[in-house]
């Protein structure tokens, strides 16, 4: 456990030091972001067995409300994220009751299906700028106060935000309401006949997911200074989706460590071979389901027994 | 002549167009029914291998000088044996696993074929010169009725009445469904089920093929159709139900007309109407129109 | 031991992913070209406006001031973040002076916000929409080759006055269909004619049919293409396909000579078009056309051989404010006079446009085509004054009022 909080407490160190290392903020702070999208989409997948193929309907219609709010309605930044992740949380609440009408394939399908009706709405609707997109969502100053203008002030307050985020999964997870979700996962039917209502976890654990996909759709929105279709297309879906699947899906650090991997992937690649980085992110996609399903941190769970595992119990 | 404040004409002309995405969405739905009824995989890639069929019609035209009525045979066939390639290669050691991790694995497949062929040919795609018997339009009186669009509506209506009649009415497809049901015991028969099901999956697979060939006739041919048909084609499997190749046909046929209806009297929803009646459905019936739940 | 591994997994994913360090570079002149390269208007810039930006570097000789010109570009897939995120990062941490090109209208208008922010310079040849110099001008912003407004001015008044007086537009979903729309139905009705409607299809759509049923149900004389690139020519494919032709005019609003070879004369001919340049018009014009052809394999056309003007113009205000400074190089660029194988007499104005000669065209029929790309017959010189919006109308902030 000491172990633990003293590699959290390192990871958290190289992320406040990270800007003086050379590296640009507003990169340190998209892979934030994407970090936090994975966490939530792992969320699901990881500890109730949904797998959502259709999570950047959440991660998009945050930005797009908090954006609107921020640039139209002048809304200061903490609001304008306080509106996304509301927003984010109210459309899970319908998908999910739809979707978890049905379940595995059927599920992920509804999912996807639902978030591509989002992204047809999100082309259409006035307030979004369609293919423009919207555009000039301003900075701000933090409760008024503080003002964001500055790349590194943002980026602190973008990663005091991502790590609580975090700790929150981390601390639902370890929860009693975690190990039910837990329990829902391994064995369904079992979890009903103890009196558990599954639909209704299941809604709960969809819409937490959603809201947290809806954070970091807003402090997105807020770094970058706009919202576009491409948060709502299908392959933003197929990415955190990715992103949990070679991290490690059921891991608190694989999704973050896979958010990393794949979106300095992305930047690194984009110019150097352009469409090939579809091709390429799809043959990590094969070869992670063939070989590699634990996915990084999953595996090295796998090679190196941790230290604090329980002893089983004696009979 | 008016219909609801709108010419008969107009009106005729966007049900043949919805029509035509119809027969699109029929054959691609049939494929994925009989793959998920053979194999219990949701074939994600299904939509990139019919855009691998249009592509294949203007490969074979423009490199290898074969014309569209040569290619309508040869390119299904060639992309069916894709899809073998890639169940013997990929998917088989899935075998038994959830199938949301065949999901996942189609799901990486498409975005290779994809990737290969925006490389290719741009995003933008290429524009399929048409055979000259196709060109041209049948002025049937209350409508002009480009040939192009029957066509496209003919063969797939007798692609897929084919296909199920095969497999509901012959006995090939009895040895299918018992397949399906019980392999092991199918198997004990003298029934080669490996076989026959790496086959079914060629077929599936070839019927999209076979509808991108189609395609690359009527419409502009881009590395993005087949992502953006398969998810639209998910929903008419999940209106229709999986568990019915008849369901499969009918549903995607009258959502191709419903959506040319919408876009006669209400534009605007023409893209997101599938997915509404897709939330309608799983409210009052969620096992799908035609499903066995 | 597993901990520390995990960590340094962690910290090479974030080290290696985060693949530039933060610096600007004084030493060089860069020049970036922000374009399509594979997408619905990568002929409409894409690969040959990058070609043309190394040409003018080339001919002006490489240097400027004593340092190096470098030329970089990148594609955005259209898309208006993926081309704000390369622009700011290309500001702040590559030290990029000037970004061209910059189609499509969305990404404009998107990279000029960040170049009014980070206080560089862009030049946009490729985008189209006025709204480049009214609502969202920038001081550090300068539209270089043509916009809805002159497009309008040309094709539309000449549509209109060879008897097409009722029109509906097929307009592709965004700022620049929006813009030419608008500005071509005010052309439209300030003639005496009438819009009788207008459908708006997703750029880079696949199938035109059910818009174009829309267009023939509507009755109107002329359908006005609100589009560009590929949409332009499968638009006017699908026209033929369906029979619009001719019972109803076609009208390409923006259409470019890469266009009408894409479509083939036999379907283009008789069109309209505006274009700020043409290779075949004149000596200087077909030298630069021929050295261009000798790299590219086709014919510039004018966004492209804008590019080429820009970049050599951008070049001349440096060495002559004797700075990259932002400000001292606007300030020279909008005192210049334009001249050379693009245009001559072309002026920079307070609101960053570029005035100057607009031409009309028509296409050739298949019989009066002799040679390759021999495309254009001109009809009409629209000088500057008449194709751009008056100073006095602009709704820029930028433009002082007396």
């Amino acid at each position: 456990m000491a172990a633990r909080i003293g590699l959290f407490a390192l990871v958290v160190l190289i992320g406040i030091a990270a800007p003086f290392l050379g590296l640009y903020p507003v990169l340190l702070m998209k892979l934030l972001c994407f970090a936090l999208f994975a966490c939530a989409f792992n969320l699901l997948i990881g500890f109730v067995g949904l797998l959502s193929f259709g999570h950047a309907m959440f991660f998009g219609s945050a930005a797009y409300a908090a954006g609107y709010a921020m640039r139209s309605w002048g809304f200061s930044p903490e609001l304008g994220i306080l509106l996304g992740v509301a927003v984010a949380a109210l459309l899970g609440l319908v998908a999910g009751s739809l979707a978890i009408r049905r379940q595995g394939i059927y599920f992920a399908m509804i999912t996807m299906a639902l978030a591509q009706m989002v992204y047809f709405i999100a082309l259409q609707a006035p307030f979004t700028g369609g293919e423009d997109g919207l555009q000039g969502i301003p900075r701000g100053n933090l409760f008024g106060v503080i003002s964001l203008q500055s790349d590194l002030t943002l980026y602190y307050v973008v990663l005091a935000m991502v790590v609580a985020a975090w700790l929150f999964i981390a601390r639902i997870v370890h929860s009693p309401f975690g190990q039910i979700l837990k329990a829902i996962r391994e064995n369904e039917p079992r979890a009903i006949s103890l009196g558990y209502d599954t639909d209704r976890f299941k809604l709960i654990a969809f819409v937490l997911s959603a809201a947290l996909a809806g954070l970091a759709g807003s402090l997105k929105a807020l770094v970058l200074g706009f919202a576009t279709l491409s948060d709502v297309y299908w392959a933003t879906s197929g990415s955190v989706i990715l992103m949990s699947l070679i991290g490690g899906i059921g891991t608190l650090t694989g999704p973050v460590i896979g958010a990393f991997v794949i979106t300095g992937l992305e930047n690194v690649l984009a110019d150097r071979v352009g469409s090939w980085v579809t091709v390429v992110l799809g043959v990590i996609f094969v070869v992670s389901v063939l070989l590699f399903r634990q996915g990084l941190v999953g595996s090295l769970k796998r090679f190196w027994p941790s230290a604090s595992r329980k002893p089983a119990t004696a009979a | 002549m008016e219909i609801f404040g709108v010419p008969l004409v107009a009106l005729a002309s966007q049900l043949v167009l919805g029509l035509v995405n119809g027969s699109f969405y029929a054959m691609l739905s049939l494929g994925l029914a009989v793959i998920f009824g053979t194999l219990n995989i949701v074939n994600f890639a299904h939509g990139a291998f019919y855009m691998l069929g249009a592509f294949g019609a203007f490969f074979a035209l423009s490199t290898l000088g074969l014309n569209y009525w040569v290619a309508l045979i040869v390119v299904p066939l060639a992309v069916g044996l894709i899809g073998i390639l890639v169940d013997r290669g990929l998917l088989q050691w899935l075998r038994g696993l959830d199938p949301l991790y065949g999901l996942l694995l189609t799901f990486g497949v498409s975005l290779i074929l994809e990737g290969i062929l925006r490389d290719a040919y741009g995003s933008s795609g290429r524009s399929y010169p048409r055979p000259p018997a196709l060109n041209g339009v049948w002025n049937l009186g209350f409508m002009v009725l480009p040939i192009s669009r029957a066509w496209v509506i003919g063969v797939s209506l007798v692609v897929c009445f084919t296909t199920w009649f095969v497999i509901e009415r012959t006995k090939l497809g009895a040895y299918l469904r018992a397949a399906t049901e019980n392999p092991s015991l199918t198997q004990a028969f003298g029934v080669n089920v490996p076989l026959l099901v790496t086959l079914t999956f060629g077929f599936g697979v070839a019927l999209a093929g076979l509808a991108g060939v189609l395609a690359a006739s009527a419409v502009q041919i881009t590395p993005l159709m087949g992502s953006n048909i398969i998810i639209a084609v998910f929903a008419v499997v999940v209106i229709g139900g999986m568990g019915s190749i008849l369901g499969a046909i009918l549903t995607g046929l009258g959502l191709g007309l419903i959506e040319g209806l919408t876009r006669v009297y209400y534009p605007e929803a023409s893209a997101t109407v599938v997915f509404v009646i897709m939330a309608i459905v799983l409210l009052v019936r969620p096992a799908g129109l035609f499903g066995r739940a | 031991m597993r901990k520390v591994l995990l960590a340094s997994v962690a910290a090479t994913a974030l080290l290696g992913g985060a693949a530039s360090a933060q610096q600007v570079s004084g030493d060089a002149v860069k020049i970036g070209v922000l374009t399509d390269l594979s997408g619905v208007y990568s002929d409409f810039g894409g690969a040959g406006a990058v070609e043309a930006a190394r040409m003018a570097v080339q001919d002006f000789g490489g240097k400027v001031l004593g340092k190096t010109i470098e030329v970089i570009s990148a594609d955005h897939q259209n898309k208006a973040d993926v081309a704000a995120s390369k622009a700011r990062e290309w500001y702040d941490t590559q030290g990029v002076d000037l970004i061209t090109e910059s189609l499509n209208s969305s990404v404009a208008l998107a990279v000029s916000k960040v170049a009014t922010e980070k206080k560089r310079m862009q030049i946009v040849t490729g985008a189209a929409t006025s709204r480049l110099s009214n609502e969202d001008c920038g001081p550090y912003t300068i539209h270089y080759v043509y916009d809805t407004y002159a497009l309008a001015q040309g094709t539309g008044a000449a549509v209109v006055k060879s008897g097409g007086d009722s029109w509906f537009f097929l307009t592709a979903d965004y700022a620049f269909g929006h813009s030419l729309e608008k500005d071509t139905g005010d052309v439209v009705k300030a003639a005496g004619g009438k819009v009788l409607g207008a459908v708006r299809h997703p750029l880079s759509a696949s199938d035109f049919s059910s818009f174009l049923l829309q267009a023939q149900s509507s009755g109107a004389k002329v359908v006005g293409l609100a589009n560009a690139g590929t949409d332009t020519v499968n638009s006017i494919k699908a026209a033929f396909d369906f029979g619009l032709t001719p019972k109803q005019q076609l009208a390409g609003l923006l259409t470019l000579v890469t266009d009408v070879h894409g479509l083939g004369i036999e379907q283009a001919q008789g069109l309209f078009t505006t274009e700020a340049w043409y290779w075949d018009q004149n000596d200087e014009t077909r030298a630069f056309a021929k050295r261009y052809f000798e790299k590219v394999k086709k014919m510039p056309n004018s966004n492209q051989a804008g590019v080429y003007s820009a970049v050599t113009n951008y070049l001349k205000a440096v060495q002559a404010a004797n700075s990259d400074d932002s400000d001292a190089v606007v300030k020279q660029l909008k005192s210049m006079t334009i001249n050379d194988m693009f245009t001559k007499n072309g002026k920079i104005r307070q609101d960053g446009l570029h005035v100057h000669d607009m031409y009309l065209f028509q296409v050739k029929a298949p019989k009066d085509s002799k040679y390759a790309w021999d495309y254009y017959k001109q009809v009409a010189v629209v000088p500057g004054e008449q194709a751009f919006q008056p100073l006095q109308a602009s709704r820029c902030a930028l433009v002082n009022k007396s």
